[in-house]
């Protein structure tokens, strides 16, 4: 069971600081979407939206084809966790445990017990006496668990040293294989999560900077690498992305389709072309010095 | 692993013929379910399935209905005839182009292959 979200020109603001701006994104049933974007970009804020946390100041949100606020029929599909997941810091985590296994019908509880117990968890304890580390992981457990049809998670992973976060990728593709749903994760820790994306949405300044297909995004960004005089022939009327010179040679980075042919081009000038990953493309596209 | 420009369904499928081609995995020998590579490997179980379903509208697997996939009785032929099919392009010219900008005569890299061919080192599998 899967839903979907559908967003248009969605604004919505604090006072006059506007966080999500005109943005319109649109995350497709049943697939792992990375929510990207630099601090202050609007990806808690967005989904906020999504989960009735708060309501946006103009502009429709639909999930699963209606406007979640205050929809009972849509809230009991929707998990969002924050960071740490809001669990009352002091009940115990078996406790919660229990609560949640009441409240949501999708909830797992021997898989939560099962999570509980690999990412070293004493559910005898109060999310008060965890260390922020395992306070995160307490939020992977309660929205793995959770199975909700669509599980926003924000930032869980924060502080979670790296065993705990393999733990929790390895677990949630196998989970989502087994238990397939909408995933929207947002993620400073892109070199970890990008192969575990299907699609990505990258926000800058509250709006949306692109809305691609992971694999298409992975093909657009090209590294060039040559002469500094055939690199500037190849790259010209492209995006550049980023420049770097040694010498007489040069690598630029740059952002859209490379067609066969514009591939053979390069081969035949001498020019190297390269991959780039999603973390460097990332912080291309969204750094300050960004040409445009 | 899955580096450069390639999406990674395409290198997925090609690290498997280039297994099914060393004989790693024999005809009608099964292949790792889409949930095994995805975890093995961390990647979307999307992208994982995506290489499985090229590699079967190639013919090179086959789907067994709740079984699971397997390796097709002919791909392994099928798959040496492609790469013999490319072999003097993608791999010789490539040879032939840096023995030239290194000034290495023809006669020195053919004298190579001749004593590879004869003492083949570990990768030997070239017949």
């Amino acid at each position: 069971m899967s839903i979907g979200v559908e967003v248009r020109d969605l604004t919505v603001a604090y006072g006059r600081t506007v966080a999500v701006d005109h943005a319109g994104p649109t995350i497709q049933p049943g697939t792992i979407c990375g929510l990207l974007g630099r601090n202050g970009s609007g990806k808690t804020t967005l989904l906020s939206v999504l989960a009735a946390f708060r309501r946006g100041r103009s502009g429709t949100v639909l999930v699963d084809g209606e406007d979640p606020w205050e929809n009972q029929r849509v809230m009991a599909q929707v998990c969002l966790i924050r960071e740490s997941g809001d669990p009352a810091s002091d009940v115990e985590l078996r406790d919660t445990v229990g609560l949640l296994e009441q409240l949501r019908p999708t909830f797992d509880r021997a898989f939560a017990e099962r999570l509980l117990e690999t990412l070293e968890l004493d559910p005898g304890r109060t999310p008060a006496k965890l260390s922020r580390g395992k306070k995160s992981a307490f939020g992977v457990v309660v929205g793995l668990a959770t199975r909700a049809p669509l599980t926003l998670l924000d930032e869980v992973h924060l502080g979670m040293d790296a065993p705990s976060r393999y733990a929790f990728y390895d677990t949630l593709i196998a989970d989502y294989a087994a238990h397939p749903r909408t995933v929207v994760i947002s993620s400073h820790l892109i070199d970890e999560v990008q192969r575990i994306l299907e699609h990505v949405i990258i926000l800058d300044r509250g709006r949306v900077l692109l809305d691609e297909d992971a694999e298409t995004l992975r093909s657009r960004g090209v590294s060039v690498t040559g002469p500094t005089d055939a690199v500037d022939a190849f790259i010209d009327g492209r995006r550049v992305l980023s420049r770097r010179h040694l010498g007489r040679t040069s690598q630029v980075t740059v952002y859209g389709e490379l067609e066969p042919a514009g591939a053979a081009a390069a081969h035949t000038a001498g020019l190297e072309l390269g991959g780039v990953d999603l973390q460097d493309l990332f912080v291309d596209l969204t750094s300050k010095e960004a040409a445009r | 692993m899955f580096d450069g420009r390639d999406p990674i369904y395409l290198q997925i499928a090609d690290q498997i013929r280039t297994e099914i081609l060393s004989g790693a995995l024999g005809a009608e020998e099964q292949v790792m379910s889409t949930t095994q590579y995805a975890t093995t490997y961390r990647i979307n179980p999307a992208t994982a399935a995506r290489a499985f379903s090229e590699l079967v509208d190639e013919g090179t697997l086959y789907k067994r209905r709740g079984v699971g996939m397997f390796v097709a009785p002919d791909a392994r032929d099928r798959l040496l005839a492609q790469r013999r099919d490319r072999f003097f392009a993608d791999v010789v010219d490539p040879v032939a182009a840096e023995a030239r900008m290194l000034g290495i005569p023809v006669a020195d890299v053919v004298a190579r292959l001749r004593s590879q061919a004869d003492h083949p080192g570990k990768d030997g599998e070239n017949r």
